[in-house]
């Protein structure tokens, strides 16, 4: 797997071209959009009533498209001018912002009614420069409290992102738990590496919808993306193998063939044809 | 595209500036309207959460002076009609917004706000 924030801070691996690239992508648009919706169902908001969203590193828009086509009015945030650029011309309705989440967000308290957050999270966990202020327990800190803050009470925060280890998840749960939220984390397809996606479901308060809701949903497991694919196609094939149908690779014609081939080609000593040919021999014992 | 509806949720976060920081006034202001789906329900929805002043005051800074001044005991169907467009229609495109507090200017250009601080100024 690729780690793209490993290698530059996103306001400038996310530059013109990368951005556009990002975007067109059929397959991210696909990953992003399927995120996007399970990010909504974990959001639980009540049906059929207006809410204000924030997405929280919108980038080019892909969830915000979403979020407009579900009714949702949203404002986004995002650190790359590049990928804010393209989300201008895509023309999504949504509000955006160009906004350092580390630095933290200066809306007033109870502001938005639910937070979003696709693959986002994994870029506040490198430090940048060695001033105080970038280390990531202070810029996580930072965003917790401030988010925290922006939502009301009762809400939910969304946040899927990709650790490289438990101690990030550790490290994540513990400094949000400090900023005051409830909840943790939600994982889909855990025994898939590549459908595996990590939720961070955080609460405001009950985390909305009644009491029941204050538990942390369930993750996605589904049999099929437990294996990998064309799997199923192999066990068949192993199967008919073991019932006998399936006709032995090697048998009497291919000999023959082979053979014939040899011969053409001049070599010498190969055995002559007759009944026995490929046949196998009798058990010694 | 800064609409009013965000800029009344929007206060500094400049370190140290906690009081007086909302709401940013407007400077230098281009605004672009643009047709929003009306939604009574949103708008009722997210009416307790604005500060009214706020809002009447950030109108008047983009040229619009149809609100009535102070927050009316009932809604109608105008009223509603009129602040969605307030709220949802008015896009401010340039200009800047500056903290009342501690004159922290936040650029607007091309429709996105940097809100983007300088070191010494992260809390």
């Amino acid at each position: 797997m690729s780690r793209p924030e490993l290698q530059a801070p996103p306001e400038i691996y996310y530059g013109d071209s990368e951005a556009k690239k990002y975007t067109t992508s059929t397959r991210n648009q696909q990953i992003q959009a399927d995120m996007t919706y399970r990010a909504l169902e974990l959001l639980n908001l009540p049906p059929g009533e207006p809410a204000f969203l924030l997405d929280i590193g919108c980038g080019s828009g892909l969830s915000g498209e979403i979020l407009d086509e579900e009714g949702y009015v949203w404002a986004g945030v995002d650190i790359a001018p590049s990928m804010l650029e393209v989300a201008l011309e895509r023309e999504i309705e949504g509000d955006l912002f160009l906004q350092d989440i580390g630095q933290g967000f200066g809306f007033r308290p109870g502001s938005f009614d639910g937070a979003i957050s696709i693959s986002v999270l994994q870029w506040l966990l490198n430090a940048e420069t060695s001033h105080p202020t970038s280390s990531p327990p202070h810029r996580l800190n930072r965003f917790f409290t401030t988010l925290h803050t922006a939502l009301r009470n009762p809400s939910r925060a969304i946040l899927q992102f990709y650790p490289t280890s438990d101690d990030q998840i550790q490290l994540l749960t513990s400094i949000a738990q400090k900023a005051g939220f409830g909840g943790g984390i939600v994982v889909d397809y855990p025994n898939s590496k590549k459908a595996k996606k990590v939720f961070l479901c955080l609460f405001v308060g009950g985390g909305g919808g009644g009491q029941q809701q204050q538990q942390l949903p369930e993750g996605l497991a589904c049999e099929e993306d437990e294996h990998a694919r064309f799997e199923r196609r192999r066990e068949t094939e192993k199967r008919r193998n073991r019932s006998g149908t399936r006709k032995a690779l090697k048998d009497r014609d291919w000999i023959l063939k082979k053979k014939e081939l040899y011969r053409q080609r001049g070599k010498e000593g190969v055995p002559r044809d007759s009944k026995y040919t490929g046949r196998k021999r009798k058990a010694v014992f | 595209m800064v609409r009013l509806i965000t800029h009344n949720l929007l206060a500094c976060h400049v370190k140290g500036c906690t009081s007086n920081n909302f709401p940013l006034i407007f400077q230098d202001v281009q605004i672009e309207l643009q047709e929003a789906e009306f939604n009574p329900d949103f708008v009722t929805h997210i009416l307790p959460r604005l500060e009214w002043g706020a809002l009447v005051d950030a109108a008047k800074q983009v040229g619009d002076t149809s609100l009535p001044p102070e927050r009316p005991e009932m809604m109608d169907d105008d009223l509603l009609r009129q602040l969605h467009h307030v709220l949802m229609e008015i896009h401010v495109v340039e200009g800047a917004m500056i903290c009342p507090n501690c004159k922290h200017s936040y650029p607007i250009s091309n429709g996105i706000p940097n809100m983007l601080l300088a070191e010494h100024e992260i809390g």
